[in-house]
């Protein structure tokens, strides 16, 4: 005797993103913490030593947050206009920045005033940041030239007048004292050695550059500029390796993930493309309120804190393992549950004679009702508004079942006009779902046979069925629609397939019958 | 004991199990059922076969405890005899001959009179007298008829408490009469009719009172009573049953009656307090018959799907004795699980069977579907259609279907993986609504590897499509489709992988495609007009440069890959063309006049293999090649290509009318390849060559013949252990002829054995005895004198055996 088998469920496949490994893990981040500034946050540096503060460049102030505070644990405001690009050195203890007067200022962490300003510029100065050896400091700047500076005696050491547009970004070599990258709005990045006179290596990007990154092998660069994001390969003497295009406004920010694995980049479009370095494929995209001027990462991923043209600074750290888990795991557990469980989980020792109980099989209830052929009740019982509303696969599971045993139409007669109505109600909100049309179409044509006689009885009933005319005569149009794009398709993939030529055989048999027509889809 | 090495068709198994009802013995520790020629022994406990008692030629239609003696049965068939069998044992006891010349359908046994029904063109009930003698075969004279015009359905005829008055019922009459014969002469009743609907099904007769219990088309059960008293009759009517009631029966007290019909419930009603139910619900498939232990400990309800259901006191199943399902018709093709070597067919509605070749046992049902079964009549229900396996058994893909009335067709596709664990197969994906119309053929590709597997199946909306299980690290691997092809439009028929995997061959009516399966490019087209292609199928082994194909224009073609060109044709009307996965071999079974022809042959040669004529008569629909378990080794060239596997084939039988007794059409081809022994050649080599299979047939007889009848274990032993030590005493003789020697002695003592088990021949010596003796010329004298003793001893208890 076997037992009833319930009503299959059907599984519909889940429509959006495929979770990943990567999804899993840039999904694992708390909600974000949102800070309002006074501006357009145009910089984010980590520190690169222990507590890992961050310092957020943002108007005419730079505030450097702690790990963990919403508030600044500092804040730099000797600045006559904005300030651009604060950077730490790679002690933690200087931070250089720039500013909309032409003065670079660089200050102490602890202190308040500037230590030293470096004039010179005569624009802008939108780049800062520190060599290697610590004690000379990079700017580029709207005059078109870029230059070097020593940071005790507060001189300039160097300028470089070979880009002929803004310099707005550059990079420090973290391995050679000496070396450095700027990208200007010229559309060229230049590779120049402080000790040579004039650049040493041009790179054409073709949009004008928003921003540099080099990979701490410091063999491959990545400049972003108009929508694409590109990768050279500066062992083989600047050579493009790869283009992507992958947003649809400017990039205006990249970093790289703490294992080198992850490349981001954030851009005018408001998302930010996490991309698998071996491949540079976009494996993950976060979506955030405004545009994004910047972004940075925190030392292991800890956090990712972007900020936004709307000056909201938007913070998001990492979840601790034991939170994750919880999500994951099974919510709080009431004190009856210890009563529930009690020896249920006992595990049997070696010994123990076991005694088999049968199990008992758990029905949903329209499966018992279904079970008893109670169709009707079945229905209803699938109809109800919580299924009906949250859980509609379910409902037109049990319509499925019904139809399938040929009771569909004994179990839609004799209804009322508010049942009617309700009927009626989910199958304007479900007809048109491709997952569920090849059922509610015939239910509805049955419902339409049953209830013929009725008709203009009930206002009720006859508004929702002209909305259901609606509904179908729109569906109808769409259709339409769509198979004159698929037949100017089929037109174009035609054409553009090479003609194929079967091999004719060198026989007199009538057998190479002609051209082939084959797609992959 | 001589036969020639030639090849035969052997009816193999499968036969039905429910053609009647079963009967349980009085201690109801077995279960008799008519299954095809034969009559099975089940245990109850157990489930297991028993005994299989052979002796009829045909159809057996009727088993019946001896009331006298509740350890021996009669059975009859409609071979015309009856026969007398001790079931405890499997033994034949007697013989009846009776009425040669017309067949037997059902019969009924009373105090060993016999009345049956006779068929020669209108049914009759006949009482027959079995004459009491101690003859082995007896014929049957007292013949006398009690009832014409009697319904062909056996479940339409019950005999009531009376011994001398059995009430009968005659269904060619007018619908709802009920004959009553009391006394001796049958007396007719006549109920009023209502409606047309209330067709008689079946009948049951109280054990104690004077009540009859009918069962009607319409689902109504009714009970007669006072019917002694002429037209004063009364009757009260049960109805639960919403289909036809096609099985009543009463407990052996008569407190209980049991009734049951398609919606196989089998329903319980209290005698005299009719209102009280009890049922036990979801048995499988429609009860066809429902039979009681004479305690009345147990019922029996044979289904129609083949089964046998022992259910202990209406509450709980106990036992299952399935055999194979056949249905209507079989949709899927035969198939062969890799794995378990068993063959895979339909089963119960919406379930395929693992049915083992060997045992002719069922080992599983898988549920495809996974749905509640409906029984209703004209409900139109999920059928499994199609069926593959890939080459090593790791996935199995299916198809179900179901044709709503005005509405698509519903198809899914299934596929299976195989799990280690619970050695079953496992859901791992389903495809709701692969193809817009009914899937016409699907293949596995066969490639050795392994790792990639590819299912391709072709549809008659014009498309085929291949199904690839892409290499996911998440979320386990689930198959999606890789590729849709079609040709001009044009419905696919059949696809078929090449051997290596590397083509595959799509038709597409008269025209074959071929597809290489790593690029999709379409290679080359070979046609053959003006018919369709039906039947398409790639040479195996040496042969892979070969395609076969059969068309609906009765041609068989052979395309030849490397060169696309036809290599050859010829005009023959192939109803089934399979190849052997194993060899080079291809089986094409050709329908001619009414019987079907066998041809085995190689694409390559232009002679055949193997041609043989008639092998069945009716059409063979579904054959397929199973793998020996060993390979044989003969070397004679008819029979080699059978050596690495046996060939099983399915007809339809159009011969029997009656369909309900139609044994089921499993046959097996098996090659049989024996020396043929020459009188003549009686030398040392032959002795040598003598087969060891006769001389382990002879063993298993001896061992398989009831202890009673056999010699004192101490007389075989001893002789046995003394030929032995005589052998190796011989030391003076070389080794060689001493081995000789103790073969000779084992297949002397073997065909005595044999002799004495079961032919009791007035002659001492056997021609196998004189053989032996003939070609061990060395034999002791010693030795010759023990032999005689033997035969002296034998002689004695042999007599014996004969008068008793």
């Amino acid at each position: 005797m076997a037992s009833f088998k319930p009503t299959k469920i059907q599984v519909y496949p889940k429509l959006g993103e495929k979770v990943t490994q990567d999804t899993l893990y840039w999904k694992n981040y708390k909600a974000p913490v949102q800070i309002k500034e006074f501006g357009a946050i145009t910089s984010i540096d980590f520190s690169p030593v222990a507590p890992h503060n961050f310092a957020v460049t943002a108007f005419t102030r730079i505030h450097i947050y702690g790990p963990f505070s919403q508030e600044p644990v500092k804040t730099l405001t000797r600045f006559k206009d904005t300030a651009y690009c604060g950077r730490f050195r790679s002690d933690g203890q200087l931070l250089v920045a720039g500013c909309e007067d032409s003065v670079v200022r660089l200050f102490d962490v602890s202190g308040k005033a500037a230590l030293r300003m470096f004039r010179g510029h005569t624009k802008a100065v939108h780049v800062t940041d520190f060599t290697s050896d610590r004690y000379q400091i990079l700017t580029g700047s709207d005059d078109y030239t870029c230059r070097l500076w020593d940071i005790p005696n507060a001189t300039e050491l160097n300028s470089y007048r070979e880009h002929t547009d803004y310099v707005r970004c550059g990079v420090t070599s973290k391995l050679n004292r000496d070396l450095f990258i700027t990208g200007s709005y010229d559309h060229t990045l230049k590779l120049f050695d402080a000790r040579a006179d004039k650049s040493v290596m041009t790179m054409d990007h073709g949009q004008p550059v928003e921003s540099l990154l080099l990979y701490p092998s410091e063999g491959l660069l990545v400049s972003a500029g108009g929508r694409h994001v590109k990768v050279w390969d500066l062992l083989k003497g600047g050579q493009p390796l790869v283009s992507m295009k992958n947003h649809h406004k400017t990039v205006t920010c990249l970093c790289l993930s703490s294992n080198g694995q992850r490349l981001l980049s954030a851009s005018l479009d408001r998302h930010v493309k996490v991309y698998n370095t071996t491949n540079y494929k976009v494996v993950h995209n976060f979506d955030y309120a405004a545009s994004i001027l910047s972004l940075a990462l925190a030392p292991n991923d800890e956090s990712i804190v972007a900020g936004m043209t709307n000056s909201i600074l938007s913070i998001k750290h990492r979840k601790s393992p034991e939170e994750s888990a919880e999500v994951s795991g099974q919510q709080r557990r009431t004190p009856s549950y210890r009563v529930f469980v009690k020896g249920k989980n006992y595990a049997p020792k070696q010994d123990d004679y076991l005694v088999s109980k049968p199990v008992k099989q758990h029905l949903a209830k329209y499966d018992k009702q279904l079970r008893t052929f109670n169709v009707s009740n079945s229905l209803d019982t699938a109809l109800a508004t919580w299924t009906r509303l949250r859980k509609p696969e379910i409902t037109v599971a049990v319509i499925k079942e019904l139809d399938r045993r040929g009771t569909l139409k004994n179990a839609l007669a004799g209804r009322d006009e508010q049942w009617l109505a309700r009927l009626l109600n989910f199958l304007i909100g479900n007809l048109v779902d491709p997952r569920f049309a090849a059922v509610l179409a015939p239910a509805a044509e049955m419902i339409l046979d049953v209830y013929r006689r009725v008709v203009g009885q009930s206002p009720l009933v006859d508004r929702q069925l002209l909305r259901l005319q609606e509904l179908l005569e729109r569906e109808i149009d769409y259709q339409q629609d769509l198979l004159e794009v698929l037949g100017m398709l089929d037109t174009l993939f035609a054409s553009s397939l090479p003609r194929l030529e079967v091999p004719h055989p060198g026989t007199s048999r009538a057998n190479g019958l002609g051209a082939v027509t084959s797609k992959k889809r | 004991m001589v036969e020639h090495g030639d090849i035969r068709v052997v009816h193999r198994g499968g036969s039905k199990i429910n053609s009647r009802e079963p009967v349980v013995t009085n201690d109801s520790r077995f279960l008799l059922c008519a299954s095809g020629e034969r009559v099975k022994v089940f245990s109850t406990s157990t489930e297991e076969c028993v005994h299989d008692l052979r002796g009829h030629t045909d159809l057996v239609t009727g088993v019946l405890l001896r009331p006298t003696n509740h350890l021996q049965v009669y059975s009859c068939s409609v071979d015309g005899t009856v026969r007398l069998w001790d079931f405890t044992d499997g033994i034949l006891i007697k013989v009846q001959l009776d009425y040669c010349s017309v067949c037997v359908t059902c019969s009924w046994l009373m105090f060993d009179i016999v009345c049956m029904c006779v068929c020669a063109e209108l049914f009759q009930l006949v009482a027959v007298h079995l004459p009491q003698s101690g003859d082995q075969l007896v014929e049957a004279q007292e013949l006398s008829a009690v009832l014409s015009n009697v319904s062909s359905n056996p479940a339409a005829t019950g005999f009531g408490r009376g011994v001398r008055a059995p009430p009968l019922r005659s269904p060619n009459a007018p619908p709802g009469a009920i004959t009553y014969p009391k006394t001796d002469s049958p007396h007719l009743l006549t109920t009023q009719r209502k409606g047309g609907k209330n067709t008689l099904m079946c009948i049951a007769c109280h054990p104690k009172d004077d009540c009859i219990a009918t069962g009607h088309e319409d689902g109504k059960i009714r009970l007669w009573r006072n019917f002694n008293h002429k037209k004063e009759y009364t009757y009260t009517t049960l109805h639960w049953h919403h289909n036809a009631v096609s099985s009543l029966r009463f407990t052996p007290e008569g407190t209980n009656l049991l009734s049951g019909g398609l919606e196989s419930v089998l329903v319980q009603w209290r005698y005299n307090q009719e209102s009280e139910r009890d049922f036990l619900p979801r048995l499988g498939s429609a009860i066809t018959h429902i039979a009681v232990s004479p305690d009345g400990t147990l019922f029996c309800t044979s289904h129609s799907d083949n089964k046998i259901t022992i259910i202990q006191s209406c509450v709980k199943v106990s036992a299952v004795i399935q055999g194979l399902v056949n249905g209507e018709s079989v949709r899927t093709d035969l198939m062969v699980d890799p794995r378990s070597k068993s063959l895979v067919l339909n089963g119960k509605p919406g379930h395929l069977q693992f049915y083992s070749l060997q045992r002719d046992k069922l080992l599983y049902n898988l549920d495809i579907v996974q749905q509640e079964y409906i029984h209703e009549l004209g409900l139109q229900q999920f059928e499994v259609v199609k069926v593959a396996f890939d080459a090593p058994g790791n996935w199995m893909a299916t198809v179900e279907e179901r044709k709503p009335k005005a509405a698509e067709p519903e198809i899914n596709l299934k596929l299976w993986a195989f799990d280690e664990q619970t050695q079953s197969f496992v859901l791992n994906t389903t495809v709701s609504a692969p193809h817009e119309a009914q899937i016409t053929s699907m293949c596995f590709s066969q490639a050795a590897d392994g790792q990639t597997s590819m299912l391709v199946s072709a549809s008659e909306d014009g498309h085929f499509k291949a199904w690839q299980l892409p290499r996911s690290a998440y979320e386990g691997p689930s198959w999606s489709c890789d590729f849709v092809g079609d040709y001009r439009g044009l419905a696919p028929q059949c696809c078929c992988f090449s051997a290596d995997g590397s083509l595959l061959a799509v038709s597409f009516q008269e025209v074959v495609t071929v597809w290489s399966p790593a690029s999709w490019e379409l290679l080359t087209t070979l046609s053959q007009p003006p018919k369709a292609i039906r039947d398409l199928c790639f040479g195996r082994l040496g042969c892979s440069k070969y395609l076969m194909g059969t068309t609906a224009s009765n041609l068989l073609c052979c395309w030849n890959l490397l060169t696309c060109s036809l290599e050859w044709s010829t005009s023959m009307d192939v109803s089934l063309l399979l190849s052997d996965p194993l060899t080079e071999n291809m089986a094409a079974f050709c329908c001619q006049a009414e019987s079907t022809d066998l041809f085995v042959f190689k694409p390559s040669e232009p002679r055949p293999v193997a041609s043989l004529k008639a092998v069945c008569s009716g059409k063979v629909t579904r054959a397929v090649f199973a793998p020996r378990e060993e390979m044989l080794e003969s070397c004679e060239e008819s029979s080699q290509w059978l050596n690495r596997s046996q060939l099983y084939f399915l007809t339809q039988h159009m011969l029997f009318i009656d369909d309900s007794v139609a044994m089921t059409p499993f046959y097996l081809l098996l090659g049989k390849h024996r020396k043929q022994e020459n009188q003549d050649s009686l030398t040392r080599l032959s002795a040598e060559l003598m087969p060891l299979p006769r001389g382990s047939l002879a063993i298993k007889e001896l061992l398989q013949s009831p202890a009673h009848v056999l010699p004192s274990t101490s007389v075989l032993c001893s002789m046995f252990v003394e030929s032995l030590l005589v052998s190796v005493a011989d030391g003076s003789e070389e080794s060689k002829h001493a081995e000789e020697e103790m073969e000779s002695e084992k297949e002397e003592e073997d065909s005595e054995g044999e002799m004495e088990s079961r032919t009791p021949r007035p002659e001492p010596a056997s021609p196998g005895l004189q053989s032996a003796e003939s070609a061990a010329p060395a034999l002791t004298k010693a030795q010759l004198k023990e032999l005689r003793r033997v035969k002296k001893l034998d002689h004695g208890w042999l007599a014996d055996l004969l008068l008793s």
